[in-house]
């Protein structure tokens, strides 16, 4: 299925004959093996929400995470491998607070992905460095209000109404595509996400946990983990509702 | 020749007076025209407002090199960002980078006024005096002739006023500080700013309310030959 580099795949300056510059795309593979992690605009803010499978029980609670702080109105969320989600997240941290200093105002979302996308795609360029292995969802409420992005390994910036990357993102975009978005508060899509989750998670018996962070009116505009109580409610809904549909099989 | 005034080596005094103010719908600001060395008026009708971006404007006093070369800069840094985001440069952005310019070169002596209009605060005043303060206001005044102005422009600003009351509050308090302040005067430059674009006005310096018992100046301008019925050619 995946094609074959067969001597073109040693170095993110050769091109394949077809075009391919195969060491961002099996960069790419990175990300698409990695869990699930979704991100949805709705009508009142963003939500990002993270499956995490827990790899340890000696892990704590909450460790790993997936969900960084930009600057008080963005934050991102990385999928794919942990560590180089964290440099991207660092660098798009650095960007928005000197753009801060020298211009005085939050970083619109606009400009800081593109900024971002321009720092992922300098990886793509140079035979000494390797694509970052990391797709990074970018939620923002600036003065124009609030924005999802997602930006790829390849540099690719995109702006989404709602997006899913990771193992279970074909499953979760049908489900995505489901839900009419501009019409809901994130209140009700924090329940959203959280039933998606549940339901594209393999079902391979491993433990799991849920990050999910929003930026919306409700939060005051800034970027904040959900409240404990509604993440609560929220997974026993999901739980719930996978209950119904097993109980209709 | 006599050496014992140094008119000749003094550089030009931007000795001036700047106002802004907010109103209901925009924002007005006004200058003087007047740049002298000594007693010598070298321009009675000089350009001190400097555009940054189609709505911000840099009123400019202090030292007149200095405040162009910050003019320059925040006119490119702005360009850049308005290249870089695609959207219109806001006011804020504009005062903030006057503002680091100043403040990270101290041997400036630009004091500024950062006034214009955008569609996320509307109209908006900002003070940016030497040393690289920044401070939004309702309204400002600035340069020497300001001195004279603190205390009408603190009784006679008005929250909301309409644009022609705050257009004439401009053009009352500048000449008001044009008739104390010698560095200050000839005419006078008003700009508006608001939702429709920006607006120039320019108030000859006979048509400068008069604010003390001065001559006043002859209506219209002499006739051909001069006054005197002086021969030409």
């Amino acid at each position: 299925m995946s094609g074959i580099g067969t001597g073109y795949d040693l170095s993110s300056t050769t091109y394949s004959p077809d075009g391919k510059v195969f060491q961002t795309e099996y960069a790419q593979k990175s990300v698409d093996n990695s869990s699930t992690v979704l991100g949805l605009k709705c009508k009142d803010g963003v939500v990002l929400a993270c499956e995490k499978l827990v790899l340890s029980k000696l892990l704590v609670e909450g460790s790993n995470r997936r969900i960084h702080n930009i600057d008080r109105h963005v934050g991102v969320a990385v999928a794919g491998l942990a560590p180089d989600g964290r440099m991207i997240a660092n660098r798009a941290w650095d960007e928005a607070a000197s753009y801060k200093r020298v211009y005085g105002e939050p970083i619109p979302g606009h400009v800081l992905c593109e900024r971002v996308g321009s720092y992922v795609h300098l990886f793509n360029l140079y035979w000494s460095l390797r694509p970052y292995g990391a797709t990074i969802l970018l939620a923002a409420y600036d003065k124009n209000g609030p924005a999802l992005y997602a930006v790829d390994p390849s540099g690719t910036s995109l702006r989404y109404f709602g997006t899913a990357v990771g193992k279970g993102r074909q499953a979760a975009k049908n489900e995505i595509e489901k839900l009419k978005l501009a019409e809901m508060t994130c209140r009700e899509a924090v329940v959203e996400a959280v039933k998606i989750l549940h339901k594209v998670h393999d079902e391979d018996g491993k433990k799991f946990e849920l990050e999910v962070s929003w930026v919306c009116e409700e939060s005051g505009k800034e970027h904040q983990r959900v409240p404990a109580d509604l993440l609560a409610d929220a997974e026993r809904q999901a739980k719930a509702a996978l209950e119904d549909s097993d109980m209709d099989d | 020749m006599d050496r014992s005034s140094s008119h000749a080596e003094a550089a030009p005094s931007t000795g001036t007076t700047l106002v802004a103010c907010v109103y209901n719908g925009g924002v007005v600001l006004g200058a003087d025209g007047r740049v002298s060395i000594g007693n010598y008026i070298t321009n009675r009708a000089s350009n001190k407002i400097a555009p940054l971006a189609d709505s911000i404007f840099l009123c400019r006093s202090g030292s007149a090199p200095d405040t162009q070369i910050v003019s320059d800069n925040v006119r490119h840094y702005l360009a850049q960002m308005t290249a870089e985001s695609g959207e219109e440069p806001t006011v804020q952005m504009a005062a903030k980078l006057a503002q680091m310019i100043s403040y990270n070169n101290k041997h400036l002596m630009a004091a500024m006024l950062v006034v214009g209009w955008d569609k996320h605060e509307g109209g908006s005043v900002y003070g940016a005096p030497i040393g690289g303060t920044l401070s939004k206001e309702k309204w400002s005044t600035d340069g020497s002739g300001s001195t004279y102005i603190w205390g009408f422009c603190d009784s006679e600003f008005r929250d909301n006023m309409t644009r022609e009351e705050a257009e004439q509050w401009a053009i009352n308090a500048l000449a008001l500080a044009m008739a104390r302040d010698a560095s200050s005067g000839g005419s006078v430059r008003i700009i508006t700013c608001n939702a429709e674009g920006v607006h120039h006005r320019y108030v000859w310096g006979h048509e400068v309310p008069q604010a003390l018992d001065d001559l006043p100046y002859p209506s219209g301008p002499p006739p051909l030959g001069g006054p005197a019925g002086m021969v030409l050619g």
